[in-house]
């Protein structure tokens, strides 16, 4: 089979689909749905994906509970969502298709395996009549296809024992979905015997099985027609289908090379946190150490250690570990050393939706430690724009000497769209001047080192690495005398020293980019303000309301603290500001209080992110006046 | 070349005990046991041919913590129990360093247990001085978890019900490389086990008895006084057979039921004692030389109760590090960036 495979069936041209495969968390839907995304990926298509996956490993196979899905929405256009509704499920058994039919669009689509579909498996997922005989689906475009036993067929003369042989149906169903979406198949063979290379039965049982799959769509008389999306006129470049996760990992590496400092990951195992740990560890050669410590305690502190030595440390992290960290962060703030701290955001609070998405630790990031210690918050707003936001914490961290929380959540960590690479040329150089000399003379007039003498422009205090003669000192949590370090209990130096750090902080607004507003700017009725990973349903939603003849604008905020300096004037220039957050709004309130604005909130905290329409809806709802 | 490769060139210039001190006043109370651990470590570093900038001191909340603004050193006073966590990044970041940490019990042993244990088990390159007082000093005199069962505290008025730590016997038991004790009453024979553990690769835990004379003293003083040390103290020299008292008249034999236990030389004949030797790879006999004496009022060991060599977590971190570079050679970050499926527009 190669790319000039002949087509007998006609090819009908979309614009766009959004397609959701479900099956057991043993079936493989991940791996199927994460293949489609790439072979769309390479064939041009602009996309986001939504793996939506149970925190069970194998929850009881048929059942609700176990069932994984992954929906991945492509287009010939430029799109910023996984998509609303699925026109498109691929449903592997009835848990599959009962839990699922609510989500996709009426009409949709819905081809299910119907070797899954018996009494054992009708009971388990809690059906009492088998829905694809008692009317229930009439709604849709049901196709029957019998993905196991056809599975078999292709399979077992290779000599594959049964049992086996079933567990290539994904591959199946990868090969009839590639057939119907008329994906290109050669690099998807390729891929499969590389991926297999150390199990040669199991690559060509999957071949196999992927070619019967598109076997049947071009043959089976089922499907009268396939559909084509056309590649998307995207900018020119060298683009890859990256992840949120390791994006991130891949900007930390970047910071890292930019700052011409190794690299020192302390991290704990968390969901969804832990693949930046394991991407990480691949990358050795980069000057990359990744440490498995005891504990998020631990984690943080062996990084705040490294960072000392001169390391650009980094601890990664989900919210109960965040709130872990706690204590060292402090340690961070006062000792002023460059540290990041990322956060990886799911369900909450306690173990919560640990595979699910939320935005429900801003608060935390902000003010979730004890004393005044401000630092420096900032969020990725889409999967490869982890890559950015990563390099921008390095460098707040090095050039103002301090902690930086970066979030980013469940959907972003794990989904994914095509990035265009960056030219390497144009990251910013993040090289640090180290203190080597003394920067004090004392009263017998010997030249000392003030450790806490501050750059007067950044108030940066001087970083002096173990290791440099002459320049020995101690620093600690205890407060600290104004320029010398040495412990101070004087109150009015206390309170400048609290003073001076919050100053330090809010200080970076001066040189941050005003935020851009898009849309109406000058006619807006209402502006739309977002933060992180709620970027792609926003601009969906704003692009539909104005396409409806509303006027709408909106901004999105990477720096949660500080504020971009003109955040404040253009929320006052709008009569309306609505804010969708994946909280309780969190954010809103902080708007509110910053700047006295009548900042409405939008909200949704049910590990699922926005779709466009439910954005759509809101905004409408808010220039009616529905919303209170 | 890397800003953090280390920074100095040889030789190493001679020092005195004074330049190892720092400008800041020793705020500790007078008659302290810290004080005298503090001068022992002082005088110790100029023999060990290192230098002032090479050395860091990190240490986390309690009396003992506040060693390192007293070290002409860097330093880094950080957050209760956590000093052996962070004094692990930094050695794993810097190799090139002599990362010391100074910690109480309640710091070592109840906050940061966890830390401490795995500090141990991962051999990484930091030398612990725990200072067992056997008993909260900084938060004025609650129990300790090496004080002993039924300690009368202000908030234990009818004493106390935990259990005691020993802290030897945990080390042993987190599969330290080097554990040893002394106390703070004999100068030279914390020199001489501080530089052991100094020399020693991996991580080293040594325990130091030391007086708290306002909240618990005189918890030692049943067998650190120069008039019962003889008698009470049973010193661990490797090769030589555990000997004590005066003129060698007690010893300790390994009973095959009864474990370690102390007997009468004239009874057992020299030939029947246990000689030490650190290097056993089984800790059970040294876990039982720590179970020795069930506190400070029985005759208790001092000295290396086991050295063993084992593969420094840092050598082998930073092993995988140069391993992945020689063969892979310095990372390149366009191909990174292009190492996955990529396609032009």
């Amino acid at each position: 089979m190669s790319e000039q495979v002949q087509r007998t069936k006609s090819v009908r041209d979309l614009d766009r689909v959004v397609i959701r495969f479900a099956g057991d968390s043993g079936d493989g839907m991940q791996l199927t749905g994460d293949r489609f995304t790439t072979s769309s990926a390479l064939y041009g298509n602009d996309l986001a994906t939504l793996p939506d996956f149970p925190a069970e490993i194998r929850a009881p196979a048929g059942t609700l509970a176990g069932v994984s899905a992954f929906q991945v929405h492509i287009s010939d256009h430029d799109i910023t969502t996984p998509g609303d509704a699925p026109t498109v499920l691929v449903a592997m058994n009835p848990a599959a298709l009962r839990s699922q039919i609510d989500r996709v669009e009426p009409g949709a689509t819905v081809i299910v395996n119907t070797d899954a579909f018996d009494e054992r498996n009708l009971a388990k997922a809690g059906y009492t009549s088998n829905p694809l005989h008692d009317g229930s689906l009439d709604g849709y475009t049901v196709y029957e296809v019998p993905m196991t036993s056809l599975t078999k067929g292709a399979v077992e003369p290779l000599g594959v024992k049964p049992r086996d042989a079933e567990r290539s149906k994904n591959f199946f169903a990868l090969g009839l979905v590639s057939w119907m979406y008329t994906r290109p198949v050669d690099r998807t063979l390729e891929w499969i015997e590389r991926r297999f290379a150390g199990k040669p039965q199991v690559a060509a049982a999957n071949t196999a099985a992927f070619k019967a799959g598109h076997a049947f769509g071009e043959t089976a008389e089922l499907f009268d027609h396939a559909y084509d999306v056309k590649p998307a006129a995207l900018p020119k470049g060298t683009y890859t289908n990256i992840s949120g996760n390791t994006a991130l990992a891949w900007g930390l590496i970047a910071a890292s090379q930019m700052s011409n400092l190794p690299l020192f990951l302390g991290s704990y195992p968390i969901t969804p946190a832990s693949d930046i740990l394991h991407e990480l560890s691949k990358h050795k050669n980069f000057d990359v150490r990744t440490f498995q410590a005891e504990d998020e305690i631990a984690g943080i502190g062996a990084a705040l250690g490294a960072a000392y030595g001169g390391h650009l440390g980094v601890t990664t992290t989900s919210g109960p570990g965040m709130a872990l960290k706690a204590e060292t962060l402090g340690l961070a703030v006062s000792l002023e050393l460059p540290l990041l701290v990322i956060d990886i955001q799911r369900g909450g609070p306690s173990t919560g939706l640990p595979t699910k998405t939320e935005q429900a630790d801003l608060l935390m990031a902000l003010h979730g430690r004890h004393g005044e210690a401000p630092l420096p918050v900032i969020a990725a707003k889409s999967p490869s724009h982890c890559f950015e936001v990563a390099i921008e914490a390095a460098r707040l961290a090095l050039k103002y000497r301090t902690p930086v929380i970066l979030l980013s959540d469940g959907y972003l960590a794990n989904g994914s769209e095509p990035w265009r690479l960056p030219d390497i040329d144009s990251l910013p150089d993040l090289t640090v001047d180290f203190a080597t000399e003394p920067n004090h003379v004392d009263d017998e007039g010997n030249a000392s080192f003030w450790p806490y003498r501050r750059d007067p422009e950044t108030l940066a205090r001087p970083w002096a690495l173990p290791g440099t003669p002459g320049l020995m000192h101690r620093i600690g949590g205890i407060e600290k005398a104004d320029g010398s370090g040495n412990i101070s209990y004087d109150p009015v130096n206390h309170e400048r020293m609290v003073e001076l750090r919050a100053a330090k902080v809010a200080g970076i607004a001066k040189e941050l980019p005003d935020v851009e507003v898009h849309g109406d700017v000058d006619s807006a009725d209402v502006l739309v303000v977002g933060w992180g990973s709620t970027w792609g349903a926003i601009d969906g939603a704003v692009a539909r309301v104005r396409a409806a003849g509303h006027k709408a604008a909106a901004v999105h905020l990477v720096h949660l603290n500080p504020f971009p300096p003109n955040l404040g004037e253009v929320l006052k220039r709008y009569p309306k500001v609505l804010v969708p957050e994946l909280n309780l709004g969190q954010l809103t309130s902080v708007l509110r209080a910053e700047f006295l604005v009548d900042a409405k909130a939008v909200t949704k905290v049910r590990g699922l992110p926005f779709t466009a329409s439910e954005l759509e809806q809101a905004i409408l709802d808010h220039l009616s006046g529905v919303l209170s | 070349m890397s800003a953090t490769e280390t920074l100095v060139p040889d030789p190493v210039p001679a020092t005195t005990r004074k330049d190892w001190a720092s400008d800041q006043e020793v705020r500790w109370c007078p008659g302290c046991g810290d004080y005298s651990i503090l001068a022992a470590v002082q005088l110790l570093m100029p023999e060990l041919g290192i230098r002032r900038e090479d050395t860091v001191f990190v240490s986390g909340i309690g009396c003992a913590a506040r060693f390192p603004y007293y070290m002409n050193t860097y330093g880094m006073h950080t957050i209760h129990g956590r000093a052996p966590a962070i004094a692990t990044g930094l050695a794993l970041a810097r190799p090139d360093l002599h990362v010391f940490v100074v910690s109480g019990d309640g710091d070592a042993l109840s906050i940061g247990g966890n830390h401490l244990i795995h500090a141990l088990r991962r051999n990484v390159n930091i030398t612990i001085l725990l200072f067992n007082n056997q008993i909260y000093g900084l938060t004025k005199g609650q129990y300790s978890p090496t004080s002993e069962l039924g300690k009368v505290t202000k908030w234990t008025p009818f004493g106390s019900l935990d259990q005691p730590f020993n802290p030897i016997s945990v080390a042993l038991g987190a599969e330290a490389t080097f554990v040893a004790r002394t106390h703070d009453m004999d100068r030279a024979h914390m020199m001489e086990t501080f530089r052991r553990a100094f020399e020693h690769k991996g991580s080293k835990l040594v325990e130091i008895y030391q007086n708290c004379n306002v909240f618990n003293d005189g918890a030692f003083e049943a067998i650190t006084s120069k008039r019962v040390r003889e008698d009470m103290l049973v010193p661990l020299r490797h090769g030589e057979p555990i000997r004590f008292g005066a003129d060698g008249s007690k010893g300790v034999v390994l009973d095959p039921q009864r474990g370690a236990r102390i007997v009468d030389v004239a009874d057992v004949g020299e030939d029947a004692l246990l000689v030490h030797d650190e290097t056993r790879p089984d800790p059970g006999v040294a876990f039982m030389l720590s179970r020795l004496a069930t506190g400070p009022h029985e005759p208790t060991p001092i000295g290396v109760f086991r050295a063993v060599e084992r593969q420094e977590y840092g050598e082998a971190v930073n092993g995988q590090v140069a391993a992945a570079r020689e063969e892979r050679g310095e990372g390149d970050l366009a191909a990174l960036l292009r190492s996955g499926a990529t396609w032009e527009v």
